[in-house]
């Protein structure tokens, strides 16, 4: 059960591909004095270290480039921004109907309903006999064991998959893989 | 020159323009200087700590504007310390106490105190316009005192500053009875503002001609502004996100149609690209272009975009651009005289953005250049010499090689020949930035051929004290130099100390000056100060007595009618 989501080949880093570790960047610029300590905690805080030594060493000299500091830290914050965008999930529970425990998934990861149904099956795919658990499209719930539904923001239990993505991810507030018969209550009836 | 009634000669006084001018025929006699001294409305303060702000409104009575600078100019990129100074209190209660008829006042590099701003608010009936630009110290409270208090208020220019948000309604103190707004530049805020206010300030003043607005306007706020304000001529965008399929979109391309007077744009933080169509209708009519602010527009929109500003005088970018990207603003914009761009990628490692292939094909498709600040991540010898034989016009050139001391990569050799071509051919150059490897000889050139320099910057460049006194002796018209990490010392200091005088300031830090050099200095030249700053932490640890031996970290030696100032913080020593 070990990593069996592969998150660590999705995980974002700055290194090239094939490098696992940060290297720490040597000062290459000459005549560069002792920086102030606040430059340095801001650098560790950006993260911004290449894996070669010389580009990185740039951001170490006090006042290089010789760039306005208004724009500097307007675009630091940008930065900043865009990774706290990345890295802030939207996790929600996923209770299995039978399973001993619940999961947690982040929906940002996912791009379509498919990704998020693979990424399930992979997920609860000790707890079923059936070959396929979740139904993909809402007319096949009488062929499948299992139906993915989620509570909205009010509240309702919904079938997962009537919606536009974006919209089912702002909504959605936790899953829930219902057994098949439990879920043929739900569509309504032809 | 007594013939002339003094009536005459404040007339003749009226068509010089520069304040140099007005400088030296003050300086013919005593009737001369009081003609002139009585008529002169417009004032202008290159160095705060030069003289004693009384005696500015002393000698000028009727001063009308008055620009006053503060720090030096290394400040902006943190080489000063925060308190270094460059406060702009005295400045405002002496004009409050000598020229109450005060009615402009611009500010650059000063700090500036919500307890001034409400001074300023107070003290001038006539008030017209405030310019700050890279100030810093206010909160969004001065900003309240000032659209509160200044009745007849036409101009409020805020750039590039470091504003507090004290989360006041500061925009919707301006009165209802407020209709005199021409220029409002609020973009560098970080806060919201009460956009409703913000509306019906700008319905209400018919001649408003520059908008320039901030991240938090959204784009149906601006949509609405605009289809009140055809005859707008500058502006600055708010957030552009907008669904392209919304109705405020549509709004918006319908207002911008209406927009024939729109000339310059800027803004564009946040921008979804395909919402820049919207924009190509006004693109035909810009003469200047700032996207330097607006990282989201890369590559293909960018050029795009481009193509259809055919008239751009001024354009200011990101190095996303490209290459590339300079080559299509090169065969579009015949009319380019002064190109910006800015490095995008600051702390990643980024791939080469622009190169000196972007720089020449500017210089062989804009032949009126004359304004250039260019990041790169490399530059040739030969493509400089091309530039200057195809540009022969600059009075700015500002090359930033991202790397410091990177030498021509094609030769390995150092950009000597590159630069020198610059100073020789381009023989009105007045402001000059050198970056790359550099030795003594670069300096041997500018010295030789750059007779018209004023402001010099240098950076990781020079072999020996050589370098700087080439500069020192051979720029006859030098104003401003600035030196970092170059190794200049005492020799080169002292070899020409009258130069200073006829200069507005010298800037040396991580140079091999010691404090004996600046002691002697200070001892030779007692109308110049010598300012010795040391690094904060620094001075804890540092002995009472340091030797005269002892390396300084930054000098800052200016000349000055007003002796040791007395607002200098610990770290400051001023011999």
């Amino acid at each position: 059960m070990e990593d069996h989501d592969n998150l660590k080949a999705t995980e974002l880093t700055l290194g090239l591909p094939g490098t696992d570790a940060i290297e720490k960047p040597t000062t290459a610029a000459p005549n560069v004095n002792k920086r102030s300590k606040e430059e340095e905690e801001e650098e560790e805080c950006c993260g911004f270290t290449g894996s070669s030594g010389r580009p990185a060493a740039k951001a170490q000299v006090v006042g290089w480039p010789p760039v306005r500091s208004y724009r500097m830290n307007s675009f630091r914050e940008r930065k900043m921004e865009k990774k706290e965008e990345d890295t802030t999930g939207i996790y929600v529970k996923v209770s299995m109907d039978g399973a001993p425990y619940l999961r947690k998934v982040d929906l940002g990861v996912y791009n379509s309903y498919e990704d998020l149904t693979d990424a399930l099956e992979a997920m609860f795919k000790g707890f079923s006999l059936g070959k396929r658990i979740i139904q993909r499209q809402a007319h096949d719930l009488h062929e499948s064991e299992h139906a993915i539904t989620y509570e909205d923001k009010d509240g309702d239990w919904m079938l997962v998959g009537d919606v536009p993505w974006e919209m089912f991810v702002s909504s959605c507030k936790r899953l829930r893989i219902m057994k098949g018969c439990e879920a043929r209550g739900l569509t309504s009836s032809p | 020159m007594t013939y002339f009634p003094e009536e005459v000669v404040e007339h003749i006084f009226d068509f010089l323009s520069s304040h140099r001018d007005r400088n030296i025929v003050s300086t013919v006699c005593k009737a001369w200087y009081r003609v002139e001294r009585l008529s002169r409305r417009i004032v202008f303060v290159g160095n705060c700590y030069a003289v004693r702000p009384g005696r500015v409104m002393a000698r000028f009575p009727g001063m009308k504007c008055l620009s006053v600078k503060g720090k030096p100019h290394f400040a902006d990129f943190n080489l000063v310390p925060h308190d270094w100074g460059g406060f702009a209190l005295p400045w405002i209660e002496a004009a409050a106490r000598g020229c109450p008829g005060l009615e402009e006042l611009r500010l650059k590099r000063m700090v500036v105190s919500d307890e001034s701003l409400e001074l300023l608010a107070r003290s001038f009936p006539n008030f017209k316009a405030l310019v700050l630009v890279s100030c810093e110290g206010f909160t969004t409270d001065g900003l309240a005192a000032i659209a509160t208090h200044c009745r007849g208020l036409r101009e409020l220019d805020l750039q590039e500053n470091e504003v507090e948000d004290h989360g006041r309604q500061w925009l919707s103190c301006f009165p209802d009875s407020c209709t005199s707004l021409e220029s409002l530049n609020f973009a560098c805020l970080k806060g919201e503002v009460n956009a409703g206010a913000l509306e019906r300030l700008v319905a209400r003043c018919v001649n408003l001609r520059s908008l320039k607005l901030n991240r938090a306007i959204s784009v149906e706020s601006l949509a609405r502004m605009l289809a009140r304000t055809p005859h707008l001529v500058e502006l600055g965008t708010g957030s552009f996100t907008v669904e392209h399929r919304a109705e405020a979109y549509q709004r918006l391309i319908h207002a911008f149609r209406k927009c024939k007077s729109l000339k310059s744009l800027s803004g564009f933080w946040d921008v979804a690209p395909r919402c820049l169509q919207s924009i190509y209708s006004i693109c035909p009519n810009l003469t200047v272009l700032n996207l330097s602010y607006a990282p989201a527009i890369q590559g293909a929109d960018l050029v795009k975009l481009i193509r259809h500003c055919f008239k751009l005088q001024k354009l200011w970018v990101l190095d996303c651009i490209r290459d590339k990207g300079l080559a299509v603003v090169a065969s579009t914009c015949q009319e380019l005289q002064e190109l910006r761009v800015f490095p995008s990628d600051i702390y990643g490692t980024g791939t080469a953005a622009v190169t000196e292939e972007g720089l020449v094909a500017i210089s062989s498709g804009c032949s009126k250049l004359n304004s250039l600040l260019y990041f790169c991540h490399q530059m040739t010898n030969a493509a400089l010499i091309t530039v200057a034989k195809n540009c022969p016009h600059f009075t700015r050139f500002r090359l930033c090689i991202l790397d410091p001391g990177k030498p021509d990569p094609d030769t390995n050799q150092p950009l000597d020949e590159g630069f020198g071509a610059i100073v020789r051919s381009c023989k009105d150059l007045r402001r000059l930035s050198l970056s790359g490897l550099l030795t003594d000889k670069v300096f041997l050139y500018i010295g030789e051929y750059a007779a018209r320099l004023e402001m010099l910057s240098i950076a990781f460049a020079g072999d020996s004290d050589k370098g700087m006194v080439y500069v020192l002796n051979g720029c006859k018209n030098l104003r401003k130099l600035e030196i970092r990490d170059s190794p200049f010392g005492d020799a080169a200091l002292l070899e020409n100390v009258g130069k200073y005088e006829t200069m507005r300031s010298l800037w040396m830090s991580s140079c091999d000056v010691t404090l004996g050099g600046c002691k002697a200095l200070a001892a030779k030249m007692p109308r110049l100060n010598v300012e010795v700053i040391n690094d904060r932490d620094e001075s804890d640890e540092m002995e009472e007595n340091p030797s005269d031996m002892h390396k300084v970290e930054k000098m800052y030696v200016y000349r000055t009618l007003a002796g040791a100032r007395n607002d200098a913080p610990e770290f400051v020593e001023i011999l």
